[in-house]
């Protein structure tokens, strides 16, 4: 392998934010630009959307029951298991909802853009597309965007519900909870803030995994290495994001909407 | 990478006329890194002919073509494609002047996760949105036209590599553009399906009139092409008495080292004193 200066290397990293940066305003900036997508977008929900939901179902069920068992136990050491629904609604519409859907749908989908576009790319079938008089951007890029911001705002409050009703099914088989207590319970702690909180994730999640799975697609170079290579970036890449934003969003909405 | 310096007559050439011309190259030069691939490269397409280029593997025809269509941009020099300067536009507005080109990739490039039909009919359903009977009749045309009709609903991987050419082919003229640019359409083909395609390129010359870059490996084929001429009649190729070549509106261009070393027509070829071009011709 070449050796690259530590100069180099910095410059490329900044050219690559640049990059980025540019093909996620494009992306947005597409939306009010003629030719809109509608079929592709479509396509690209239905893969994403109906693709991910029994993943996402199985996922959401299992993490409010683990949630309900684990807390069942703290709880009951002071007393207050009533409060059980409410302690696995906050975590889960605020929390794990989000972020677990998030990882999902990065793991699946952003490693399928990242293949795909850059498939297309060492094929020439991106330059042939161009050469078709066809913009790319417009074409693959922002319909993989919109779709998946969607579809993920959609998926998420599905794992909220399924979430809520791993819960009860701890609740009402293992600890013998009375379900309409936990429901109400469950129900009447969240507020807006938290379910606010709780969507806007989604969005900017979505947003992260399909900008970064076509960036890396669509830089892919070298061959059929160079898009596994891709590949595996984009998923890291984005499920680091994920993590990472989703602390500076929670401490920045819990600021502004001054959480108690 | 040094930088070129821009020849002392350029503000001369760039205030020439280009009406009249497909493709005017004026000084281009690129570089992959360390690798000089163009290195002053001028040349004219008039409208209406089909110039053929030449140069040993790696020598930037593919480059040539890319920048063309302003999917690579020079380093330094002028080109105007159609009246426009290429090199100059954004690629947001370089969309519709590609819009009246059409491209035959040296790998063929179909989309490979779309059928046949779909391939060809790309254009057609960017402009209108909707595949219309219109569309599947001048699809199936165009597919015909290659002799292809029945693989429409067929995979690219499906077909073998002279037909995916054949297919390329299709795809870039459904829409009769102004400037086709073919890269190396006869490139490792069969003695027969090559003279179908150099059939089909002179077809597009004579009948419409388009203007053309070819590259080629196989200089026989553009031999052909510069000897005969396409006859509606019969739909066949007619070779022409020697006198005559020089009406046919076909010219050579042959690259090396980055440079032109020849563009001239084929009378001019026949007669270079040039030891390179010689060999490459014998
Ligand atoms: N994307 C690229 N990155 C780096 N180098 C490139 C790239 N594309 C082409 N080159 C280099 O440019 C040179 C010219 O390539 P080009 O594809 O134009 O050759 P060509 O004349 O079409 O050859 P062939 O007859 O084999 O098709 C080659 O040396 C190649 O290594
Ligand atoms: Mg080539």
């Amino acid at each position: 392998m070449e050796l690259i200066s530590p100069t180099e290397l910095a410059k490329q990293k900044v050219q690559a934010v640049q990059d980025y940066t540019l093909l996620a305003i494009r992306s947005i900036g597409n939306i009010f630009r003629k030719p809109l997508y509608l079929a592709d977008m479509l396509q690209q929900a239905d893969l994403i959307g109906v693709g991910s939901l029994p993943i996402v179902v199985l996922i959401g069920f299992f993490t409010g029951a683990v949630l309900a068992v684990q807390t069942a136990n703290t709880l009951q050491r002071f007393g207050s298991i009533t409060l059980i629904g409410q302690l696995v609604s906050l975590s889960m519409v605020r929390e794990l909802g989000p972020v677990l859907t998030g990882i999902l749908v990065a793991g699946r989908n952003a490693s399928g853009m990242a293949s795909e576009l850059g498939s297309m790319i060492v094929t020439e079938q991106i330059d042939a597309m161009r050469a078709l008089g066809t913009d790319p951007m417009k074409k693959l890029v922002t319909p993989r965007v919109t779709a998946t911001v969607f579809m993920l705002f959609f998926l998420t409050i599905i794992s909220d519900f399924v979430g809520l009703a791993g819960g009860l099914m701890v609740a009402k088989l293992l600890l013998n909870l009375d379900a309409r207590q936990y429901w109400s319970n469950a129900w009447q702690s969240l507020v807006f803030e938290d379910v606010f909180m709780g969507l806007v994730k989604p969005v900017l999640f979505g947003f992260i995994i399909s900008t970064v799975g076509c960036f890396y697609g669509m830089t892919a170079r070298g061959g059929t290495q160079g898009v596994g290579r891709a590949t595996t970036q984009a998923v890291v890449t984005a499920s680091v994001l994920i993590i990472v934003t989703n602390f500076f969003v929670t401490q920045f909405l819990m600021n502004v909407l001054s959480y108690k | 990478m040094s930088a070129p310096t821009l020849p002392l007559d350029s503000a001369v050439i760039a205030t020439q006329d280009h009406s009249g011309f497909a493709v005017v190259f004026e000084d281009v030069w690129l570089a992959f890194e360390e690798n000089e691939v163009l290195r002053g490269v001028s040349f004219r397409l008039p409208l209406g002919e089909t110039k053929a280029l030449f140069g040993v593997a790696g020598a930037g025809k593919s480059t040539i073509l890319k920048l063309v269509l302003g999917l690579l941009k020079p380093d330094a020099g002028r080109i105007t494609v159609l009246g426009a300067g290429v090199a100059e536009m954004r690629e947001q507005d370089l969309f519709a002047l590609r819009g009246k080109i059409g491209m035959v990739f040296q790998e063929s490039a179909l989309f490979d996760s779309l059928t046949v039909r779909e391939n060809v009919a790309f254009r057609l359903m960017e402009e209108h949105g909707i595949y219309s009977e219109d569309i599947d009749r001048r699809v199936r045309e165009a597919l015909s036209f290659v002799e292809l009709e029945h693989t429409v609903d067929m995979l690219p991987s499906e077909l073998s590599g002279g037909m995916r050419r054949r297919v390329a082919i299709a795809r870039a003229i459904i829409t009769q553009p102004e400037l086709l640019l073919y890269d190396s359409p006869t490139g490792g083909l069969d003695p027969v399906t090559s003279n179908t395609i150099v059939e089909l390129i002179v077809k597009q010359r004579d009948v419409y009139k388009t203007s053309s870059l070819l590259v080629s490996h196989r200089l026989q084929d553009a031999f052909t092409m510069a000897t005969h001429e396409f006859d509606r009649q019969s739909s066949q190729l007619r070779a022409l008495p020697r006198g005559q070549y020089c009406n046919v509106p076909m010219s050579f261009l042959v690259l090396r080292d980055g440079k032109v070393i020849f563009d001239g027509d084929i009378h001019e070829l026949a007669q270079t004193k040039d030891d390179y071009i010689r060999e490459y011709i014998s």
